[in-house]
Formats: structure tokens, sequence, C-alpha cells
């Protein structure tokens, strides 16, 4: 199996999944000749026309609401927004159209659209380009909201997400869009929606994170290893809806949690989890559930950018302290 | 040659446009310039005043059931009901209607039933499940935020070759938002079969269009688009089905987007919440009501001895029928199970939900 960034297997999976559907269309800012700004749509257009793949006017409520009525006629329209600070716009058609059509007219119409834009910090791109705001979407009723946190996660949520029959926002860490390396077989399997992975197992403590924060956690993981702690380490990779099950049938083996994550605590999806837990796993647990996240502050840009992040040693810190507990 | 001509300030002139307006009826009936073939055609412009009659009717009682706690907030058409019906009249099964809140009258033409409506406005998704062509999009609340779907359903069957044409139908207000600019802009690039239709009802809820725009018409908004926006006399309706016509001909065929601005005037309150006294004088509203649609288009067949008085009283007892056998139906719907509101959120619930449902349904703890 060839190896492959994180970005490339967005492109596979885009490939793949407009040569399998011919109703499969990619539409965004630079998205044609240019192949998008992180290039996750390079050679696409060569291959399969401007006609599926569009570079549209620089408006994204029109490029989210363009997939809304494309999808209205049984299109697969992915749309790309560059950033994750230009999806505002877009609120309003994911809110008040995208996630509830199907609803609104009672199966009548369906949207089955993705939007997908790169998420997070961590890349020192300049002012509004390094947003984690997925509570607010995660806050949605009837959309999915989805996180790969490696290549092989990417290629195979994201065809899933194409092959949905709902409208899924697509989150693709941009911090580990190159940095994260894996072997990709171009098989054409997607990988299940609202299941959480299993990065890791261990019996002391989970650990519950997405995307690029992966990464730390895992490290964070390995350093508690050095120290005889068994961490179970939890991609929750849906956010909406997640997977329950998994997040409890964990915290009943460790009795212990920490959630990791780069958006800001205040209402982050993390506070969620810990409810869930509260609400359905209290009598398992050995210690307070922690959170690990973004300070309650507006992402600062690049010079500060890495002090707002959760770091290994934070985690690991966390993780301790849970497991110290009595 | 006209780029050799100088303007203030000895700069060349490098673009002009102008908008037409279109009108045939005269706010008495009379005949203002030569008519289109099909007003002529006894039987067409005769279901056009029977569905603009049925509309009034039916919101003359949709008012009526609101007042009396049996509907929701409802937004009558009155006074405009000639634009949703002529443009719905030239429209064929196969295109796709993308109508706002008050467009009844298209809803009915295209199929929709009066019981479906008053279940929308009752409070009841299912009216939303409507009879209309199935493709046809709900009824659309917030602002404008249809028309970037227009564009949309319109690049779909331009991709597919199909000759067919999404009609986007909003009012005067909308054209202040940018979904409705990002759609045009988006229809212009890439020559869609659309028409955007602007009901000009003079007034957006409270607001007047003078403090909506600094534009002479609103027709002219397609300029900045790249296509032709025309005005049309709205409260005319063969008018308004002739400029249909022409705009969704000339979509059909490839030639583009095209917009009309219907002016006419919003006879009644936005909705049944509203109380239009509040910011217009009742003179402003009685002095417009020689414009009004229906006694225009009356006058006009009466004059062309396609209608008599017969016709009229029977026609008046057939609404009356109607309305009333549509208000039944919807008073006997049986109303939906708390749970279901769970069963359209997705394709298939997810279990997460599942358990909400059953605790809805009282089949346990969620």
């Amino acid at each position: 199996m060839p190896e492959m960034t994180l970005v490339e297997a967005v492109n596979l999976a885009l490939a793949r999944a407009m040569e399998d559907d011919s109703d499969v269309v990619v539409l965004g800012e630079d998205v044609g000749i240019n192949g998008g700004v992180f290039r996750a749509t390079v050679g696409l257009q060569t291959r399969f026309g401007p006609e599926r793949v569009l570079d549209t006017p620089l408006a994204e409520l029109l490029i989210s609401g363009l997939c809304v009525g494309m999808a209205a006629q049984g299109l697969k329209p992915v749309g790309e927004i560059q950033f994750m600070g230009f999806l505002y716009p877009c609120i309003d058609q994911l809110v008040n159209h995208a996630s509830r059509f199907r609803n609104r007219t009672q199966g009548r119409l369906t949207c089955p659209m993705v939007l997908r834009t790169p998420h997070g910090a961590g890349i020192r791109a300049p002012e509004h380009h390094s947003e984690s705001t997925e509570a607010m979407l995660a806050h949605i009723p009837g959309l999915r909201v989805v996180i790969p946190s490696s290549p092989e996660r990417a290629y195979g949520l994201l065809l899933a997400a194409i092959r949905d029959p709902d409208p899924v926002v697509f989150l693709e860490p941009t911090r580990i869009y190159r940095a994260a390396k894996g072997e990709v077989e171009d098989n054409g399997e997607a990988l299940p929606l609202d299941v959480a992975f299993v990065l890791r197992e261990g019996r002391d403590v989970t650990l519950i994170s997405w995307g690029a924060m992966l990464k730390e956690t895992m490290a964070a993981a390995d350093a508690l290893a050095a120290d005889g702690v068994a961490a179970e380490v939890i991609d929750l990779a849906t956010l909406k809806p997640y997977d329950e099950a998994t997040v409890l049938g964990s915290v009943a083996k460790t009795g212990r949690c920490v959630i990791v994550h780069e958006a800001t605590r205040t209402g982050g999806f993390g506070a969620e989890i810990a409810a869930l837990i509260a609400e359905r796993a209290l009598t398992s647990l050995l210690a307070p559930v922690a959170r690990v996240t973004g300070y309650d502050t507006i992402v600062p840009m690049a010079r500060l950018e890495q002090h707002m992040m959760p770091s290994v040693d934070r985690i690991v810190t966390a993780a301790r302290k849970a497991c110290q507990f009595s | 040659m006209a780029s050799k001509k100088m303007a203030d300030g000895g700069l060349p002139v490098i673009a002009r446009f102008e908008v037409r307006h279109r009108n045939y009826l005269a706010p008495d009936g009379s005949i203002n310039r030569p008519l289109p073939a099909f007003a002529s055609d006894a039987n067409l412009v005769t279901a056009l005043y029977r569905a603009m009659l049925l509309l009034r009717n039916f919101d003359r009682k949709a008012v009526a059931l609101q007042r009396t706690g049996r509907l929701g907030t409802y937004a009558v058409s009155l006074g405009q009901e000639a634009v949703s019906v002529g443009v719905a009249s030239a429209m064929r099964e196969e295109d796709v209607l993308l109508p706002s809140y008050r467009d009844n009258g298209a809803l009915i033409w295209r199929g929709v039933k009066l019981e479906e409506i008053l279940l929308f406005w009752g409070g009841d998704e299912r009216g939303n499940q409507f009879s209309g062509p199935v493709q046809d999009f709900p009824f659309c609340v917030p602002v404008g935020s249809q028309a970037p779907h227009a564009a949309g359903v319109a690049y779909a069957f331009k991709l597919r070759k199909q000759p067919r044409v999404a009609v986007c139908m909003f009012g005067d207000g909308a054209t202040s938002k940018g979904d409705v600019y990002e759609a045009m802009n988006f229809a212009g690039v890439h020559k869609l079969p659309v028409v955007f239709v602007a009901t000009n009802n003079q007034w957006a809820i409270s607001v007047p269009l003078r403090l909506q725009t600094g534009c002479e018409t609103l027709a002219q908004k397609a300029v900045a688009a790249g296509f032709i926006g025309e005005q049309v006399d709205g409260s005319d309706v063969v008018a308004m089905r002739a400029a249909a016509e022409d705009a969704i001909a000339a979509a059909r065929e490839g030639r583009g987007p095209r917009f009309i601005e219907a002016v006419t005037y919003r006879l009644g309150d936005h909705t049944t919440s509203d109380d239009a006294l509040r910011y217009r004088s009742a003179d402003e509203v009685q002095a417009r009501w020689k414009e009004e649609p229906i006694a225009r288009l009356r006058n006009y067949l009466v004059s062309q001895k396609m209608w008599s008085k017969a016709e009229e009283e029977r026609l008046a007892a057939e609404c009356h029928e109607r309305v009333e056998a549509a208000v039944e139906r919807y008073l006997a719907t049986e109303p939906r199970r708390p749970e279901t509101m769970f069963d359209h959120l997705y394709a298939e619930l997810p279990e997460t939900y599942a358990a909400q449902r059953r605790q809805l349904a009282g089949e346990g703890d969620a």
C-alpha cells in the first residue's frame, strides 16, 4: 500500500468518489486548476472536467447554498470552504436548510451534501485561519460532523460522508494535512460514520480526542506508558452523532477520563462528553473527568497560537492527576 | 461610436443599461398596448382569473381560521395574486419552483392542495410533503435564503442537460440580502436556466422600498449579475404571465437567467401577526385598491365577453365550496404522534437519538 499524507488521502477519496459516481460534484474557491489552497482537489478538474469540478465565485454562503440546491436534485455536492474562519456565512444554510431539509419536507427532499473545511490552528496562518468551532456545528440537529485524524481515516470517512444520504460537515485537521503519513489502499471502502475508533487500548485512563489533537494525545499515551500507566485512546471521529457506547464502555473499564480538544473550553464538545459520563457512568468513575482544552480566549495569531493549544505535557499532567486521585 | 463619446470628465462611457417596463392592462382593465396571443384564449385567461379568486377566498378563510385559533401565523397574498399565479402558469410541470412564504398562488396552480398549505401554517411539517411536483421546494421562511438553492438546482439541470428551469420567488426585502445577489451572480457566470422573480409589494413588513434600496428599480440589480432584468406590472396578470413565459423560455433555451421585478402592492398586513396601520395610512392602502389585479382582470374579461355575471356567481360558489372542503380535511387531519418529530431527522435515526425517541413515545428512559 502506498504511503501518503492526509491531504493526499482526501484527494484520493474525492477522485474515487467522482470516479464511482457521476453525481459527485466538487465546488469551491480555487478548487479547479489551482487544486485548492491545500491542494486537496489537485488534478480533479483535469480528470473530471470543469463542470464537475468548479471554481465558484468568492462567496461562501453561495457555496453552501448551491450544495443544498444541487443535493435536492440528487447530485452529491462536495463543497470546500478554504478555512474554517470563512465557514460562518454558511451557518444559515447549514442550520436553516441543509440539516433540516429532510425533516422540513418529511422526506420528500433530502440533502446529501458534504462541506469540507480545514480545521484548527498550528500552521502559523493569518488571522481567521485557525478556528476550531466544531462544537457550534455539533449542536445542529440533522447534521453530521466528522473529523479524521489519519490518512486512512481521512480516506475512509470522506468516502462515507460523500455516500451518506444526509449532510456532513467534514473537518480536515490542517496541522497534520502533511505531517500525518500513513498507508492508504485505494479500495473504495468507506469507514463507518457515527463510530469512534479505539486507537490504543489501555486499562488505566481513557483519553478522548479528535482531529489533529490526537497527535499530542497519542504522544501523551506513550509518555504515560513509560510510567507504567496504560492509557486507552479514543478517536471520536464523528462528533455528531457521536459514539456514546464506546465512550461509556471505555470509562466503565478505566474509571478515568481526560478529554482533549483544541477548541475553547466553555461550551466545547468536551463538555458534552463530560456530561454524558456524569449522567451515565458516574459510578464507574474513580476520578473527576478532566478536560484539557484550548483556553477561553480568541485563538491567537501565529506568535501565540502554540500556547493556546493543549500540549503533551498538559495532557500527561491531567492523566496523572486522574490516576493519582483518591 | 458610443465608445468615442465622452462623458463627464472626458472619460468614455463603457457600459450602459436599460430596464423595460411591461404592462398590458390598465387598472380599469382597458388595454394599454397590443396583447400577447394568449390573452384571447378565454380558457387560459379565465383559468388565471379563477386561480386568483380562489386564492383570495382561501386567504380570507385562512385569516378567519387564524383569528379563531385554528391556524398559526399566516401570510396573505391580498393585492399580489397576479404575481404567483402568472408566474406558475408559465412553468412546466418538470420545472422547479422555489417559493417564499407568500407564493400560495403558485403552489396551488402547481397542484399543492389547500389543506396542505393550511397544514403548514397550522404548524405541521407534513404540509411541505405536498402534492405539488415532487421536486418543488418547500415554503422558505428565512428571506432570500432559497436563492442559492435555485442556482444549485439550475446548475444540476445544466450539468445533466435537462431542458428544465428553476423559478425562484422572493420579495423586495430579499433583494437586499447577499444570498440573492450571490445566487444571481453565480447564475450569470454560468448562464444557468433560472428565473428570479422579486415581488416588489413596496413593503418588507414595515420597511418601505425607499429604505431598502437606492436604485430606481429592483430589475436593474440583474445588470450587475450580467443578465436582463425586467420590471413588470405585477398587478396585471397578463403582463406577469407574458414576462414569465419569455423569461422561462429564454432560460430553457440556454440563453441564461432572467430577473423579473413584479411591481405590485401588499394590500394586507404582512402576516396575521402584523398591524400595517402602525406604519402606513389607510388612505395609502385605499388608493392602491384601484390597481388590484382581480377586478382589473374581471373588467378585461367582461369587456372581451369572456365572462358573465352568472359565471362569476358560479365561481364564487365553487371557491367557497372548495375552500370549505379543504378546511374540513385540514381540521380532520390526524395529529402526528410526538415521537414522529424524529422520523425525518436522518435517513436512519442514530441509536443515541432513537433512545430519545423511545422516551418521547413513553417507551422508557433516554
